[in-house]
């Protein structure tokens, strides 16, 4: 057998469980009870949406590809908790949690994933694209990395309007040797663009590890500092110092319109996607110990329980709410219509779905 | 009207642009300070300032990419590429992001992004700086393409493009730059997706665009003078959309077809034409339909064979004198 991978976590970030130290931290002591309370169930909701997801791949019903965040719920929990009015958020495909986050609804979602009209793209998307642009989502991009420079155009939009604002722009641990990242660490340096870069590391990209796939040995924020950009590194189990680390990026973007890469240590419970067995490339006892010792979620539970934010029966309620939202998720999907032959060729062209409005061009432009 | 050049066509379409509204940004290398790798946005920084034209570094992947998501905002970037041959760099931002976001979104983000510049052999300059990829971008739904072949065409269609609330890719010739028209000086377009009548005759329809049209209109000088040949010359000036109506109206008047373009044969822009006219305009035909490209060979160096690897005057002669015979 294979020696199992080596996650390089920092030593300071090995030993997350126990109270937080950043529970003090203001942007976190700040908080109510109920903004704590919502902050746990939009991660509880996560959660058991993605796991009412595995249910229905099973079933066949989701086709494609379906990458699951479970397990790294507090990443997007934490970080699109402190967003504001004028802060935007583009992904790469494991985007069901940030969509989840900044409010979009479990059925739209599950519908998309099924391919049902209903979906949140109409069916057009699938599990690697998801967008609410009312929302300031962006999406949802499958080709690893290639999401980077258009979240640092929508900074330069940000900055080219004279708003305070930014865009967390999401990517895995595999992104961060694609060339597509560097030429956008280089331009968002270079122009002081609002843009904070979260490296979602969980260890692996696909089936390789961090060890096998990238020379730098350490830790892979510390490449902005070949861009002469700020960077940190955060335990990703614990959503409170997520918070604490973000709102510090966010602070830079909005007040000095500069750049951060911000390196967020978490981990994913199932393989790369439904896809991958998920047998060849970590032990199984390694999952085991994330699950036990650091889940975010179990974490954030056992913090607010002892700040007597939360009870044993409100998390009952909250969890079991949650099922209940994804099980009538999973109903509507179901019931939901398919998309017709006709919808194949709408949507493609702005022109084509607005004739007789102002366009400037004719033509055939859909080939038989 | 003034005569003006191409490339100043080119320069007051987004002169024009950048004074009507406040969303149009110019970006790309060498475009401020400068003043353009061909002068094409000469002056531009001096009037407009470093907020609207700005110079990018050489990192056509990023600085692409970067226009597309700040399109998705509404920013209105006109981006130049050095050369389409660049492109390729940046193909996944292009194709990828720019093409299919509107759709996989189920129409719910646009991308009024212009990418142009110059996309054409003949220069001498070898076959990575000599690609002309019309063809494989209007392959892609959700991606429009221009190939304007006139200083009026130029600037209309640029500021048709830059209007447009769809990715419209603009594809110029650096051997025409310096070719002078007339050009109103007062607001116009030209609608993308209307061909062009750029010569009437009865005998025989070239189809054409980019440069392929000034040596199709050549060679009809030619077929006129020495064959007493008459001969129209469609210029389609959009890839996609395609005038399909303004192609067959013309066959259907002159019963043959010759297709002229400066692509290789092989999946070119008229492979698509030739079905076109065999499906709907058939019973029409009184020849097989000609074909004339660049010969299918990475584009050689040597200035004297490039010369006639593309298509010119003579060859073009010949080819229709085959599909008149």
């Amino acid at each position: 057998m294979a020696k199992p991978a080596v996650i390089t976590h920092p030593e300071s970030l090995k030993n997350p469980a126990g109270p937080s130290e950043y529970s003090k931290h203001p942007i976190n002591s700040s908080l109510t009870k109920e903004a704590k309370i919502a902050l746990y169930t939009k991660m509880a909701r996560i959660r058991h949406f993605e796991q009412r997801c595995i249910r229905i791949y099973q079933q066949g019903k989701i086709g494609g590809f379906l990458h699951l965040y479970v397990g790294q719920e507090a990443v997007a929990a934490g970080t699109i908790s402190l967003l504001g009015k004028h802060d935007h958020i583009i992904t790469g495909y494991r985007d069901h949690g940030h969509g989840l986050m900044v409010g979009m609804g479990m059925k739209e979602c599950m519908a998309e994933l099924t391919g049902k009209v209903t979906g949140c793209s109409k069916g057009k998307g699938g599990s690697m694209h998801y967008f609410a642009p009312d929302k300031n989502y962006w999406g949802g991009h499958g080709i690893v990395g290639g999401q980077a420079p258009l979240g640092t155009g929508l900074a330069y939009a940000v900055k080219f309007k004279g708003q305070k604002g930014s865009c967390l722009t999401y990517m895995g641990d595999g992104a961060v040797n694609q060339g597509a990242v560097h030429e956008a660490y280089n331009l968002a340096a270079l122009w002081d663009l609002p843009v904070i870069f979260v490296v979602e590391n969980n260890g692996y990209s696909m089936g390789t590890s961090q060890e096998r796939s990238t020379a730098h040995p350490g830790c892979l924020a510390k490449r902005a500092e070949g861009y002469n950009m700020a960077w940190d590194v955060v335990n990703g189990h614990d959503v409170y110092e997520v918070r604490a680390k973000t709102a510090e990026a966010l602070k830079r973007a909005h007040e000095e319109s500069k750049p951060t890469v911000l390196e967020i240590f978490t981990y994913r419970y199932f393989g790369h996607s439904m896809a991958d067995p998920d047998k060849t490339y970590r032990d199984k006892d390694e999952i085991k110990e994330y699950r036990d010792k650091k889940d975010p979620v179990l974490l954030f539970e056992k913090e607010l329980l002892a700040e007597k934010v939360l009870t044993p029966e409100l998390v009952e309620s909250i969890n079991a709410a949650a099922m209940e939202e994804a099980d009538a998720a999973a109903a509507f999907a179901d019931e939901s219509p398919e998309p017709t032959v006709g919808d194949i060729t709408k949507h493609i062209y702005w022109e084509e779905d607005n004739r007789g409005k102002n366009t400037t061009s004719s033509g055939t432009i859909i080939f038989e | 009207m003034a005569i003006i050049s191409y490339r100043e066509a080119l320069r007051a379409a987004m002169r024009d642009e950048l004074k009507r509204d406040e969303n149009v940004v110019l970006m790309g290398e060498e475009v401020a300070q400068f003043n353009g790798a061909y002068k094409v946005t000469e002056g531009l920084l001096k009037e407009f300032g470093p907020k609207r034209v700005v110079d990018t570094p050489i990192s056509e992947a990023g600085f692409i990419g970067l226009g597309i998501g700040a399109s998705m905002l509404g920013i209105r970037p006109v981006m130049e590429l050095m050369f389409w041959s660049f492109s390729y760099v940046a193909f996944d931002q292009i194709v990828n992001n720019a093409g299919n976001i509107r759709y996989m979104s189920g129409g719910l983000i646009n991308c009024p992004i212009v990418i142009r510049g110059p996309a054409n052999g003949g220069t001498n300059v070898g076959a990575t700086h000599s690609h002309t990829p019309e063809a494989i971008l209007a392959s892609h739904p959700g991606i429009k393409v221009v190939c304007p072949a006139t200083p009026y065409d130029a600037k209309g269609l640029l500021k048709a493009a830059i209007r447009d609330n769809d990715p419209v890719y603009v594809m110029e010739n650096t051997i025409l730059y310096n070719d002078k028209g007339e050009v109103p000086d007062e607001d116009y377009i030209v609608p993308i997706g209307v061909a062009d009548i750029k010569r009437e005759g009865t005998d025989l329809t070239i189809v054409a665009h980019g440069r392929a049209v000034i040596t199709s209109l050549k060679a009809a000088e030619i077929l006129e003078k020495e064959h007493g040949v008459s001969v129209e010359v469609v210029d389609l000036r959009s890839i996609r959309p395609l005038d399909e109506e303004t192609i067959l109206a013309s066959v259907r008047k002159t019963h043959r077809a010759l297709l002229v373009e400066e692509n290789k044969p092989f999946c070119g822009v008229d492979a698509q034409v030739a079905y076109l006219i065999q499906a709907r305009a058939f019973d029409e035909l009184d020849a097989p339909i000609g074909r004339v490209s660049s010969i299918d060979a990475p584009q050689i160096y040597s200035k004297k064979l490039e010369d006639l690897q593309l298509p010119y005057p003579a060859r073009v002669v010949e080819a229709a004198l085959k599909v008149l015979a």
